[in-house]
């Protein structure tokens, strides 16, 4: 069987800085690992007992937050993209075009990215994927004129959802965060109760400025739910639960891989378990 | 939340007014707080532990004079020790790129911002070395990779390999040699796809493409927001490609940029370029002093300990 050891500050460490290194940040390891040790000291465990309780109290962290794309009968419900470049965006937009058409929901997508060299044929090919249609403007348009174009189409046709796809932007960048916004405004005046849902996209890579990132999109365009991409590779995405103990925003879904089918839903214990090392 | 540095150790040192030699006691409370300001700026665990080390073994017994306090006196030692592991040893050769048509190889991971950078560097070599370049698209994977390329090709005035569709990565890979010899050209430089480095097809994929080219440089490139991850990712790259040179993309962001001292301290190669922005000029050189300030979330401070 495994060792026993007593609980001590030395073990603590080792767990702080495991948590660490899935870019949870220094700040909440240590909470995390304080909320563990509280009445443990001393107590003898195994490493594994203690990831197990670890996965245990990031699991309680996570739970409330795991919760899918909500859907409304507001049609078109229309569902924005953003994030900072390379996140990741487009191809989450292909996933879940796809996943709401085969679930019976009609689709439309705007191609909002009109800077970004083949941004269009890129969403254009995951539009084909898909099988649903993707409406485009010129490069170099105005998006938020695009997106008001795609707010009358998808109405006059009926469509159940509209997903908007826009540019990548740092978020220290204020034009393009005040484009964002005008964006958000356009598409006000078509229904003041859209966009129904804005996500933001995290690349799973990034680390502790994923923080920066929530805070401001939150700030300027109203996030209302998270995605987090390559987590199908080695990083951990660990700054989540840094995420869901600050902000709380619910987390839609995990990218897993850049084929259309690699989207899944968050779950918290599996999450948890993974990041601990179970 | 993210202190910089000198308020860390401010606080530190505040009831420490004696001058002085700095003991063994102050360095290792002042390292604590080093250690979790690197963390901050997401230097990887690893390489904070290690720097850490190197920084104590300095700082103790270091002399603290009249003009300078304890604190500013261990950020100076921080700052020069990061300044020294990010410039490495001595300046780098410039880029091996003399002998025509020279090879250059892009790797790093999906969406780190290769395709961008390789144009960038393209049209960089084109004004500022008058070399004639040649872009080549081996990204047979991302859905219009190809197409953003040869757009940013005419956005720049670069000529890029003309597009055959069903082409494999390694096929590219020979018909962009050959068309770079009989074109006449100095440099041609390889977009590839972007990959996870625990992707065994993809990793033996860009090893079968370096084999073909032969590159004289192979630039990792690397998003400079990267968090802890930035170990893993040059440990493997270098491990598995051989990597010449990294480039970080993206410094225009808020990033405290740590990836940096990973990238440098594990792959012991020089970081040769910044992104600092989505256009085609922006791409600067390394400056190992700016990197040095933004990790620690100041510089002023620096200068004037230096003045001191
Ligand atoms: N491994 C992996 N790669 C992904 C995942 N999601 C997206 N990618 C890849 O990441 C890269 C960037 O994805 P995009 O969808 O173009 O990102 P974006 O946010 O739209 O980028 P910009 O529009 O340029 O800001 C592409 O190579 C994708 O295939 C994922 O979950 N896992
Ligand atoms: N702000 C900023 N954006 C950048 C920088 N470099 C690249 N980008 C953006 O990052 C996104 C991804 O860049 P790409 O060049 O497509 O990345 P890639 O590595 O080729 O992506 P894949 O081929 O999908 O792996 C695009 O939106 C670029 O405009 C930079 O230095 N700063
Ligand atoms: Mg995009
Ligand atoms: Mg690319």
């Amino acid at each position: 069987a495994e060792p026993r050891r007593a609980l001590d500050d030395e073990m603590l460490e080792e767990l702080e800085d495991m948590l660490v290194q899935t870019d949870l940040g220094v700040e909440t390891a240590m909470r995390i690992s304080a909320n563990i040790a509280e009445g443990r000291m001393g107590r003898r465990m195994s490493s594994t007992e203690l990831k197990e309780l670890l996965a245990a109290e990031i699991t309680r962290i996570m739970t409330p937050v795991a919760r899918p794309l909500p859907l409304y009968s507001k049609k078109p419900q229309v569902v924005l993209v953003v994030g900072v470049n390379g996140a990741g965006k487009t191809t989450t937009i292909g996933k879940l075009a796809s996943q709401f058409k085969a679930a019976g929901k009609s689709v439309v997508i705007a191609a909002g990215d009109t800077f970004r060299a083949a941004a269009v044929e890129q969403l254009q090919i995951w539009g084909e994927r898909a099988g649903v249609p993707v409406m485009v403007a010129a490069q170099g348009s105005d998006p938020a004129s695009l997106a008001f174009d795609a707010m009358t189409k998808a109405e006059a046709d009926g469509a159940d959802l509209l997903m908007i796809d826009t540019a990548g932007r740092l978020q220290n960048r204020q034009d393009l965060m005040e484009e964002l916004a005008k964006i958000v405004r356009v598409i006000r005046k078509k229904d003041p109760d859209a966009p129904h849902n804005t996500l933001l996209v995290l690349d799973a890579t990034t680390g502790q400025n994923a923080i920066n990132q929530v805070e401001t999109f939150r700030k300027l365009a109203d996030v209302s739910g998270l995605v987090m991409t390559k987590l199908d590779g080695t990083a951990r995405g660990g700054v989540l639960v840094a995420l869901a103990d600050r902000f709380g925003l619910p987390i839609h879904a995990i990218g897993v891989g850049e084929q259309i089918e690699d989207l899944d839903a968050f779950e918290p214990e599996e999450f948890a378990r993974a990041l601990v090392g179970l | 939340m993210f202190e910089n540095l000198s308020d860390r150790l401010g606080g530190v040192f505040d009831r420490l007014t004696k001058q002085g030699a700095l003991s063994e006691d102050d360095v290792r409370t002042a390292m604590r707080e080093v250690r979790v300001a690197l963390l901050e700026a997401d230097v990887s665990l690893p390489v904070a532990r290690s720097f850490v080390k190197a920084v104590t073994a300095k700082a103790t017994g270091s002399a603290v004079t009249k003009s300078v306090t304890p604190g500013q006196q261990v950020v100076k030692i921080v700052h020069d020790e990061l300044i020294k592991v990010l410039q490495g040893e001595d300046e780098p050769e410039a880029l091996r790129i003399d002998n025509p048509p020279a090879p250059i190889l892009m790797v790093g991971l999906q969406g780190s911002g290769k395709t961008t950078t390789t144009a960038k560097l393209a049209r960089r070599l084109q004004e500022r070395e008058k070399k004639r370049v040649l872009m080549a698209s081996l990204d047979t994977n991302r859905p219009a990779a190809m197409e953003q390329l040869a757009v940013l090709g005419q956005q720049i005035g670069v000529d890029t390999l003309p597009i055959v569709k069903g082409e494999s990565a390694t096929q590219i890979a020979k018909r962009a040699k050959q068309q770079a010899s009989l074109g006449g050209y100095d440099v041609f430089i390889l977009d590839t796809a972007g990959r996870l480095h625990i992707d065994q097809v993809l990793m033996d994929e860009v090893q079968a493409v370096r084999d073909i080219a032969q590159p004289r440089e192979t630039l990792l490139v690397v998003d400079g927001l990267t968090g802890q991850d930035a170990v893993n990712v040059a440990t493997e790259f270098d491990g598995k490609v051989g990597v010449s040179g990294v480039i970080l993309t993206r410094m225009d962001g808020d990033g405290r940029g740590g990836a940096a001292l990973s990238m440098r301290q594990i792959t012991g190669k020089p970081i040769r370029f910044v992104g600092l922005g989505e256009k085609m000029d922006a791409l600067e050189s390394f400056d190992a002093q700016r990197i040095a300030g933004r990790i620690l979330g100041m510089g002023d401070i620096v200068t004037l300990v230096e003045k001191a």
